[in-house]
């Protein structure tokens, strides 16, 4: 089930205010924001597919550094290039909305965090973490040194069984413990 | 992690999942709780397998599963459906299941779910409703976008100011101002107060005879006299004693008195309140470090930001933040280095400096003391120099007090320097300094006027205070109030418009070296935050004396809005060392609290010690404005009188005290022992998770003995396990010498 026409129907709306966590408001924004993306006559068919290339257009992605890992975790199409459909975008949404439950957002966090989609947070993941959030280029990144020291610091925190990785119950802990991500953690068209 | 001989490698050289850790009950439970969001149909099926592979028997399934469903099904009955980690085609699914299951159930519980349903549903609406009348959203989040959370934070907090003092503003005037104006409308009849002949109940009229000229109506509109002084705006106009209504009697001095109470009760409430979302935060926190690296990585990053500039300088203050924690890590093992000599002398260093900054302070407060006399003094001469000189008379102690407030920051920020703190206790205790000094000096200006108040020319005073200059001294002060209020107002608007705009211009035009030295305006939220909370500390004490301070407030907050925000859009760059939203919220409530606590004092010891004049206010037939509530309570009922005088006795204070300590001591011992488990229980997880592997280590090493070999069917794609490290620490696939059966007992 996918849209059909340009507009929703009330059917349709009122199940989606059931489903997420958007308000009726939000979700036709999110309608005519998903609509402006495809091209004309794609717009009239059912359960189409926006490509990764055209949902990093939206602004709300195009500055962010974790836009390709958020299009691959809600993306539910067969051949894993990260496109999405209506039903996908209004999930990613739903998770990034205010009124998301802690749980629904750590546990998408935690699989955003996931680059290399094995299940817990390793030192290959807390570096490429970091290195995101500073920058790319040589002269943004930490040195080596200073890399190890915040790993270290931050397993220290967050690792509890001691086994060198952060799985989900340890980082929904460390997440649970921390003021600023529910305010961090948000997407609003 | 020690490679182990025992694992294969994969031919593909993927990690495979390890049969027997996906047989485990922690990776059950898991499984279950992000069902099948990971693994689309493919997977599902093949994670049925793994399941289903039942290594010789030796593994019971289904004493596995049972539990599970039931667990299952009782969760998804209590947990709505959109809270759920799945994709939406899943999440219908799981909706229509739960309809067919509904079918199933009894009346009572049917109707029971739908009235659940409903409920949260109306309640979803009301907030939507609710958060869609509230000011400024767009703007806000305007900001969001190019500036990221810590700034966001102190724009809501001046939103949150707005609101608070409209409301303050209501109260005021439905209880103290709406009755007076309807008395006439709703056949009331006013009694004002007596006056007697005495002379203390003197008051000359201070509005301007004869021909006026118009740069006068500009003092007084500036300066709260003139026309101004017998309106509503101030105490001495509220002359009224009583409203005798048909039916009822209104007390409008017991009402001024009770909605002084009722206003600051209600700012602590609300403020506590507000400060409570966050708070509970910050103290779960069980570790005494100052900044958590956590929180740093995993929340670090504002989701919300859309601007590509904005993006790119979070980066770099993200940086930068990091690198100065890593630093501070380093100076702190420096700092527990020190020897005893180092020691010595860094102490008599900062005792040295503390005096100094003490000697500022003391200098500060002597100043403002000297210039609210004289500026007393000129205004009571009446020997009018020039217009610009008596305005300047009017506004010398505002004048002082912005001055000190603006050097003392920069003094401030230079001594901690030498004082060799750790980066993070230098912000925080160059920012305590600045806010004792500002709102201290509220206090200073408060003090000098009583001082002068009080201070008669033969000991002791006839009215309790100097009738002839000060015919109504309540008036007096809240014209020295609305002074500060209208030139912080003046202050702020200036700065901007001279202060920030050209150097915007000059930074972006001229290449001169000076101009690169100076930089372009970076928006400081804490001594912003201090502007504001300086303005609501005056408001808080200047309602009392001047009941429509609080309504000037909102107004200048509301402009101050707008000002900010097309300076901070146009001028500023965000700051290098970014301020947290969650810390920030803290840090203004906090301030805010104290402005607060400085501002009860003032209208504590006003209202229940100085006598209040007899000219002018509400209170003209008691000593103190205090006097009016036990001369109320003694006109009530004896029974409502026994019942508050032990209320109000010692001895239910003394017993509430104690019960309270009890409650407290009980509390805390609660935590500490908490404290204790959690520790053990960490340890007992990471002693598990040991030997967990050890465990699992030697079973393969068993199995791998057992003669039966047979490769893994398909090589599977790589699915999130999950559960501890172990399989995908190795570099190496892992798999089990069995092959999994076909059966699917899923979960």
């Amino acid at each position: 089930m996918g849209t059909t026409a340009s507009q929703l129907g009330k059917d349709l709306l009122s199940e989606y205010q059931e489903l997420t966590f958007l308000t009726k408001q939000e979700i036709l924004l999110a309608h005519k924001r998903f609509s402006e993306l495809l091209s004309k006559d794609e717009r009239n068919l059912p359960n189409t597919r926006v490509s990764m290339e055209r949902i990093l257009t939206l602004p709300e992605l195009k500055s962010n550094p974790f836009r390709e890992r958020i299009c691959h975790v809600f993306s539910t199409s067969d051949q894993k290039n990260g496109s999405l459909s209506f039903e996908d975008f209004l999930d990613l949404l739903s998770a990034f909305s205010d009124s998301a439950t802690l749980e629904i957002k750590s546990h998408y966090a935690f699989r955003i965090f996931d680059f290399d989609d094995d299940g817990t947070l390793d030192c290959g993941d807390l570096e490429k973490l970091v290195n995101c959030l500073t920058g790319e280029t040589d002269d943004t990144r930490l040195t080596t040194d200073e890399m190890r020291q915040l790993i270290n610091n931050i397993l220290e925190e967050s690792d509890i069984d001691k086994d060198g990785t952060v799985n989900l119950s340890e980082f929904q802990h460390v997440i649970s413990r921390s003021p600023d991500f529910v305010s961090s953690f948000k997407i609003v068209l | 992690m020690e490679t182990d001989a025992v694992f294969f490698t994969d031919r593909s050289g993927r990690i495979t999942s390890n049969p027997l850790l996906d047989q485990l009950p922690s990776y059950q439970s898991l499984l279950y709780r992000r069902k099948s969001s990971v693994s689309g149909p493919k997977r599902r099926s093949s994670s049925r397998g793994r399941l289903g592979s039942s290594s010789s028997g030796k593994w019971n399934m289904s004493t596995f599963t049972r539990p599970f469903e039931k667990q299952k099904s009782q969760v998804t009955e209590q947990q709505p459906i959109r809270e759920l980690a799945k994709p939406m085609a899943e999440k219908r699914r799981d909706k229509t299941q739960r309809l067919e299951e509904a079918q199933e159930l009894t009346n009572w519980r049917q109707w029971r779910q739908s009235s659940r349903r409903y409920l949260r549903r109306l309640r979803d609406d009301a907030q939507e409703w609710l958060s869609s009348m509230k000011l400024w959203r767009g703007d806000i989040h305007l900001i969001e976008g190019m500036f990221g959370t810590g700034i966001l934070s102190y724009f809501s907090f001046l939103r949150f100011l707005v609101v608070l003092n409209l409301i303050i503003f209501l109260i005021k005037f439905s209880f103290v101002m709406l009755p007076i104006i309807i008395a006439p409308y709703a056949s009331g009849n006013i009694t004002y107060n007596l006056n007697d002949a005495g002379v203390c109940s003197v008051y000359p009229s201070s509005a301007r005879r004869g021909l006026v000229i118009f740069h006068e109506h500009i003092t007084d509109l500036l300066s709260g006299g003139g026309f101004l002084e017998q309106t509503y705006l101030f105490y001495g106009y509220y002359k009224v004693d009583k409203i005798h209504f048909t039916n009822v009697t209104y007390n409008l001095a017991l009402a001024y008195l009770l909605s002084t109470i009722a206003y600051l009760f209600l700012s602590l409430i609300w403020i506590v309140k507000r400060s409570a979302r966050g708070f509970k935060r910050n103290l779960v926190q069980d570790e005494d470090r100052f900044q958590s690296f956590c929180n740093k990585i995993f929340a670090g990053w504002d989701f919300c930001i859309t601007n590509e500039n904005a993006a790119r300088l979070k980066r770099s203050s993200l940086l930068y933040e990091l690198k100065t924690d890593l630093e501070e890590e380093r100076i702190k093992q420096k700092i527990a280095d020190r020897t005893r000599k180092e020691k010595c002398r860094i102490y008599l260093i900062r005792l040295i400096l503390n005096l100094f900054v003490i000697g500022v302070l003391a200098a500060c407060f002597y100043t403002i003391y000297v210039a609210t006399i004289f500026s007393q003094e000129a205004q009571m001469t009446k020997i009018k120099v020039n217009f610009i000189v008596d305005l300047i008379y009017e506004y010398l102690p505002s004048i002082v007090i912005t001055l000190a407030n603006f050097i003392t920051p920069l003094l401030f920020s230079v001594i901690i320097n030498y004082e060799d703190y750790s980066p993070a206790f230098e912000i925080r205790f160059t920012l305590m300094r600045c806010v004792f000094m500002r709102l201290t000096s509220i206090g200073v200006l408060l003090f000098s006027l009583w001082s002068q108040i009080t201070n008669c020319e033969e000991e002791p005073c006839i009215c309790g205070y100097n009738h002839l200059l000060y015919s109504c001294w309540e008036t007096r002060v809240g014209q020295e109030m609305y002074k500060l209020t209208i030139f912080d107002f003046i202050t702020i608007v200036a700065v901007t418009i001279f202060v920030e705009f050209p150097r915007k211009l000059i930074v972006k035009h001229c290449d001169c070296g000076l101009a690169k030295w100076w930089g372009q305006q970076e928006f400081a939220i804490p001594q912003n935050v201090l502007e504001i909370v300086y303005g609501q500390t005056i408001c808080w004490i200047g309602t009392f004396y001047c009941p429509m301070l609080p309504a000037i407030c909102t107004i200048k907050y509301f402009f101050i809005f707008y000002i900010k925000k097309v300076s901070l859009i146009n001028n500023c760059r965000p700051a290098t060392r970014p301020f947290r939203a969650s810390s920030s919220n803290f840090f203004f409530l906090g301030v805010l609290l104290i402005g607060l606590a400085l501002a009860c004092l003032p209208v504590t010891v006003s209202v229940a010690q100085i006598n209040c004049s007899h000219a002018c206010g509400p209170f003209v037939n008691f000593n103190t404005s205090w006097e009016v509530l036990p001369t109320t309570i003694s006109q009530l009922p004896s029974g409502a009188q026994t019942l508050l005088f032990a209320l109000s006795s010692e001895a239910f204070a003394v017993s509430f005290f104690v019960i309270t300590c009890l409650a407290m001591f009980y509390v805390i011992a609660l935590a500490g022992a908490h404290k204790r488990v959690i520790n053990q229980l960490r340890d007992q997880l990471a002693m598990e998770g040991r030997d967990k592997r050890f465990l699992i280590q030697k079973l393969c090493q068993a199995q791998r003995l057992s003669p039966v070999r047979s490769p893994v069917s398909k090589s599977k794609p790589r699915s999130p396990s999950y559960h501890t490290s172990f399989a995908s620490n190795f570099s190496e696939g892992v798999f089990l010498a069995h092959s999994p059966p076909d059966s699917s007992t899923h979960v």
